[in-house]
């Protein structure tokens, strides 16, 4: 077996080596825990490009490419419970773009937290984040992969309440770390119902890890109470895990609220890695997705990749509908990212492994490109987060806005040359000829033209139009510094990652379909006449000519006339403000479980307590009580009763005692007194006795 | 050898008595060399135990008319606990290093309890057993009543009780037991071997599962626990929570589970509520324990309440996993006990010692304000690591002990697993509740910077800490290494009587 297969958990292990390095030295050492971090993970990347490149070669003579090391955790009995990790074109993907990414972002943090106290120890969560990361990358077991994930977990909700001292950011970190561990909840059952029915949590061991064909027949041949079969039961409770950790209605509420973070970490792991991992997760258990009875007809639907794709296409939609309506830049790229990752799972359910992990690919790169672009604004504008007092920053920050252009129309799917444009494509390609329903698709093609609505909005109150930031709000410390553009370290990565952002959709394009085949380890094969397919072509045009219809609305409403006061009302609020405001409140989701679960939960415990109060410890009294009632009333029969007799008795004893005791008074008089009385006594008794 | 941690200990208490007053740092560095001592022979042992031996420590008559012996035996799942009481033993001294008010006492007192439990985990004679469970209750009641906060005479009283009800339960079981089976011997093997009649397994099985389980937690019978878990001091929580409730459920998975296996396996014949034998009941109880708890501890406003009702529903995973009956379960259940002992050991640390020793207060409303992460990051810091582990975060020992007890009621009880997870789940709320009002203030509260300023985080606690995270930690990584020991002892000769039932 190769070094680079044996060797590979040092991927995620270096990075978290430095955090738990970086933990330990004092916070004044900032440069050593920033290159400490940069330089774990600049390691680790250069390990994934060799894991990767090492795929490639085994790909390109057609050998097998999934390589598998498993490992003895602890044993029961006569069971081992193994843990591993495994190198296939999947995991060499996934670990080549969070490694890549994360090293950027990396980076950019550098110029960003520059001026944080607490620069160290945001380093330390950075590369203890990146290591569970990839550790989810490379598992090869789904406990392995679910204690990544929780570590996952740990380190977004240490991140995202990075600034504790915001209310708002610790009250956002503990509602993603409660929400996320809702759906993981049902992940963790899963899990178990899994290793309950398969015996093993390895997904590849040679034939027997729970993925591989011998453990998947079983499953699908059990069949539970309910009538569903056991695969799909599991699948569903994983898929909730996923929808958990990737924001998909209704487990999205954290998401926007995590966007108090410091902004590389929302890339990082609120556009790019994190919110991904629940679409790689799907990814990686697609045997288990797709497991149906007859196993031999590829690309028949199941169920739970029905529901895969239901939940996809809602969130998609949604997460576009309420962007429209947003004023923070940050939450408009979160609502975004929910959007798209709704895609990801829809291209998932409609298309297989390919098509969603395309997008997520692509999407990983221009989302993170937005969101540090958002940043270098933010940083730029002093902190300020409204992008209605923002404007005119496109002559300001010249690289900030074209890179920012470049990731605004990536994301809008902007024909031809940008890599948006294919990995939506392939998506809505599938969806539209999907066999159960064509709903999807149409739901897609709707979400396709907000987000470009949407995205024009954006670029245009930010970019556009004259600066309305001294103008609006002369009580914020903003005033004072201009806008600026930002230092090198932070433009740089955004140059590499605009030029990403446009070059990588050439990596799946109908006629070269190279990530496809690189997925099922086939050869590629260029091939133009895939394009005078009629079908592909005219989804094609119609999802471009939706796009250009997106954007030329967002043009009639926001670009036609530049926006001026930052106070005006929002141009499509004008028009339709009961919509738009049902839309500027989320749909009211947060409200809504505010008053349902939250309510009844707090309902429930306090009638626990009570109960916990009052019956068990009223029990509990109430026994006492009654033993103190015993008590009382043998006290009672022990004083009045028992104890008087006694103390009768000893009265008695004591006053015959004292009347005797005169008896014997120690005075001669007494003594002769009473030889008298007794001398008198005697004389009468025997005269009396005489007598008679 | 291994007779000498009960020896040293009880012997370190005597020593301690003939003090003069005024030595109270050599009394506590005394009382922490016999903890170390103590340990060290623990651990030694369990580094030349031979996997799945019962190893005879010591065996002499005691009473011979009546076949009673001073016999002392070790296993695997003794061992393991007995490693957890001298771990309990050192950190919980490390966390008094405090204590002035009559220090000699209180070492001596604390020595005596490590001493008894000492003995309750060797002795395999069960006369002597039941012995060393009653010499526990003694020191337990003084510790809390003279050195306890909050109610302490009532917190005192009540834990008394219930142990002195709960012993009396397990006597009357055992005597019966012993009558029954010739008044030979009270030897626990003997005892398991003899084929009790079913009749007599029908009432005697849950007499003693409860006398013993009313120790371990189980609910109703839990209200001593938080009670007397927030009465105590520090050491004395952490010993309660620590090793007192695994005593309980160590006399129920060693005692009463392997005397009456028949009792806990045989259905009633008949369903109450869907209840068909004692085995239901007691997992519909301990899960009941285990959501029940998580809930109480939602709504608490002390600190030390959260963390008292948190005890319950962790111990509600260790019954659970004992009514599995199946390997995963009740290696599970064994590792819980382990893992609850250092968690629960040092969530009271940082409640007793760190927190309350220095603001004096435990109300979750007054200190949220004093902004307890700024004054005092260190127990912060070790709040969150340890309500990490208790919530059972993967690199903790309480991921895998739960997960373990979860798969095993997955295959014995599919149904109850959904209300463990529940329990999970209220479980990381419940930690993060606390967790947020006593350490970070709440938006729109003025902060109270405390006055004086509160004393830093001393080098024994920080020790004790470490020790403590560092265990479970490397547990978490690495159980096979109590593993190893625990799943040949639950395959030993002695549980031959549940292997026969239904062991998976």
């Amino acid at each position: 077996m190769p070094w680079i297969v044996q060797n590979l958990w040092l991927v995620p292990a270096l990075p978290i080596l430095a955090a738990g390095v970086s933990a330990l030295v004092k916070q004044r050492n900032r440069v050593f825990a920033a290159s400490l971090a940069i330089g774990s993970m600049a390691i680790s990347f250069l390990l994934s490009v060799w894991a990767f490149a090492h795929v490639l070669r085994l790909g390109s003579y057609g050998a097998i490419t999934r390589q598998a090391v498993n490992f003895g955790w602890f044993q029961f009995g006569s069971e081992w419970l193994k843990l591993g990790w495994v190198l296939d074109p999947l995991a060499a993907l996934m670990l080549l773009m969070v490694a890549f990414v994360g090293l950027l972002i990396f980076i950019y943090s550098i110029g960003y937290m520059a001026h944080d106290e607490n620069f160290t120890r945001f380093f330390c969560f950075l590369a203890l984040f990146a290591g569970a990361m990839l550790g989810v990358v490379i598992a090869n077991s789904l406990l392995l992969l679910f204690m990544c994930w929780e570590i996952v977990g740990l380190t977004s909700y240490l991140l995202i309440g990075f600034w504790y001292a915001n209310p708002r950011a610790a009250a956002a970190a503990k509602k993603a770390f409660i929400v996320t561990r809702i759906g993981d909840l049902a992940f963790f059952l899963g899990m178990v119902w899994l290793y309950a029915q398969a015996g093993t949590l390895l997904f590849y061991d040679g034939g027997t890890g729970c993925l591989e064909h011998s453990a998947l027949t079983r499953l699908v041949a059990q069949t539970t109470v309910i009538g569903m079969v056991a695969s799909t039961g599991i699948a569903l409770l994983i898929f909730c895990g996923a929808a958990g950790k990737s924001g998909q209605v209704p487990l999205h509420v954290w998401l926007p609220d995590a966007m108090e973070g410091p902004t590389p970490v929302s890339a990082l792991i609120h556009a790019a890695t994190m919110v991904a991992a629940g679409v790689f997760l799907i990814a990686r258990i697609y045997p288990l997705m797709s497991a149906h009875v007859e196993m031999a007809i590829p690309f028949t639907t199941t169920t739970a990749l029905q529901v895969v794709t239901w939940v996809g296409a809602i969130t998609a939609v949604f997460g576009a509908m309420i962007a429209v309506a947003h004023y923070d830049i940050k939450r408009i790229l979160a609502y975004s990212t929910i959007s798209q990752l709704g895609y990801m799972m829809m291209g998932l359910g409609v298309g297989g492994v390919a098509v969603g992990m395309f997008h997520l690919i692509t999407h990983a790169f221009f989302k993170s490109l937005l969101f540090l672009g958002a940043g270098s604004v933010i940083h730029g504008c002093s902190g300020e987060q409204d992008i209605r007092r923002m404007g005119g920053l496109g002559k300001l920050m010249p690289i900030t806005f074209a890179t920012y252009a470049v990731g605004m129309l990536a994301l809008c799917g902007f024909p031809l040359f940008f890599s948006g444009f294919w990995s939506k494509d392939a998506i809505l390609h599938a969806a539209h000829s999907w066999s159960v329903s064509q709903s999807p698709f149409y739901m897609g093609a709707f979400g396709a033209l907000l987000t470009a609505f949407y995205m024009t909005r954006q670029v245009y109150y930010v970019f556009g139009g004259k600066s309305r930031l001294a103008a609006t709000s002369p009580g914020l410390h903003h005033a004072s510094t201009p806008p600026h553009e930002s230092a090198a370290v932070m433009t740089i990565p955004l140059v590499i990652l605009a030029a990403f952002a446009m070059l990588l959709g050439l990596v799946g394009t109908p006629a070269w379909p190279w990530l496809q085949s690189f997925l099922d380890s086939q050869r590629t094969v260029v091939n133009f006449a895939a394009f005078s397919n009629a079908a592909l072509l005219s989804v094609m045009v119609s999802a471009s000519l939706l796009v250009f219809l997106g954007l030329g609305l967002g043009w009639w409403f926001y670009g036609r006339t530049p926006i001026v006061d930052a106070d005006a009302p929002d141009a499509l609020g004008q028009l339709q403000p009961r919509i738009f405001a049902v839309l500027g409140h989320s749909f009211y989701v947060d409200e809504m479980y505010g008053a349902t679960i939250l309510r009844l939960n707090a309902w429930w415990s306090r009638a626990c307590d009570w109960i916990d109060r009052w019956v068990w410890n009223g029990a509990v009294q109430t026994v006492s009580y009654l033993v103190l009632g015993f008590a009382w009333l043998d006290y009672f029969l022990d004083t009045q009763v028992l104890n008087a007799g006694f103390d009768e008795g000893c009265q008695g004893v004591s006053r015959g005692g004292q009347i005797l005791a005169l008896l014997q008074g120690g005075r001669t008089q007494s003594y002769l007194r009473m030889i008298g009385l007794a001398l008198i006594a005697l004389v009468v008794f025997l005269l009396w006795g005489a007598r008679g | 050898m291994l007779a000498w941690t009960i020896y040293i200990s009880f012997l370190g208490a005597l020593v301690l008595l003939l003090l003069p007053k005024a030595s109270v740092a050599s009394a506590r560095i005394l009382a922490l060399l016999t903890a170390v001592a103590g340990f060290a022979i623990a651990l030694t042992a369990f580094a030349q135990h031979r996997t799945g031996e019962m190893l005879t420590v010591v065996r002499a008559p005691w009473i011979p008319s009546l076949g009673i012996e001073y016999h002392l035996a070790a296993d695997g799942i003794s061992l393991t606990l007995l490693l957890l009481t001298g771990i309990i033993a050192i950190s919980g001294i490390l966390f008094s290093w405090n204590i002035e008010h009559r220090a000699q006492e209180f070492f001596s007192f604390y020595l005596l309890l490590i001493g008894a439990v000492y003995g309750v985990f060797l002795s395999y004679d069960l006369f002597l057993l039941f012995v060393f469970y009653e010499i526990v209750i003694i020191p337990k009641y003084f510790l809390i009543a003279i050195w306890g906060s909050t109610r302490r005479e009532y917190g005192a009283m009540k834990l008394a009780l219930y142990s002195f009800i709960g012993s009396a339960m397990v006597l009357i079981g055992l005597i019966a037991a012993y009558v029954r089976a010739g008044a030979k011997s009270m030897a626990l093997g003997d005892l398991a071997q003899y084929p009790f009649p079913l009749h007599f397994q029908m009432w005697a099985f849950p007499l003693v599962f409860v006398g013993f389980a009313i120790l371990a937690g189980l609910w109703p019978f839990h209200t001593w626990a938080p009670t007397g878990h927030v009465a105590a001091p520090t050491a004395a929580s952490m010993l309660l929570a620590g090793v007192v409730m695994k005593l309980g459920a160590y006399g129920c998975l060693r005692v009463a589970m392997t005397l009456f296996p028949l009792g806990l396996l045989t259905p009633w014949g008949l369903h109450v509520l869907g209840l068909g034998s004692w085995r239901d009941v007691f997992a519909l109880l301990a899960v009941i324990g285990i959501v029940y708890g998580a809930m109480v501890a939602l709504v608490q406003k002390d600190f030390k309440f959260v963390i008292g009702y948190s005890s319950v529903s962790h111990m509600g995973f260790v019954l659970l996993g004992l009514m599995t009956l199946n390997q995963i379960g009740l290696s599970g259940a064994v590792l819980q006990m382990f893992s609850h002992g250092i968690l629960a050991g040092l969530l009271f640390a940082v409640v007793g010692r760190m927190v309350y020793d220095r603001t004096h207060t435990r109300d979750l409303a007054t200190l949220g304000p004093m902004n307890l992460n700024k004054a005092i990051p260190f127990a912060a810091v070790t709040f969150v690591v340890a309500g990490m582990a208790s919530m059972g975060l993967p690199g903790f020992s309480g991921f895998v002990a739960e997960l373990m007890v979860t798969i095993g009621v997955w295959r014995a009880f599919p149904v109850l697993t959904v209300c463990v997870g529940i329990g999970i789940v209220v479980g990381v709320a419940y930690i993060w509740r606390a967790m947020q009002k006593a350490f970070f203030a709440e938006a729109g509260v003025e902060s109270v910077t405390p006055k004086p300023p509160l004393p830093p985080i001393t080098f024994p606690e920080r020790l004790g800490a470490v020790l403590l995270i560092g265990t479970s930690v490397l547990i978490g990584l690495y159980p096979q290494l109590l593993l190893n020991v625990i799943v040949p002892a639950l395959n030993s000769p002695l549980f031959d009587g549940l292997r026969k039932g239904s062991w998976q």
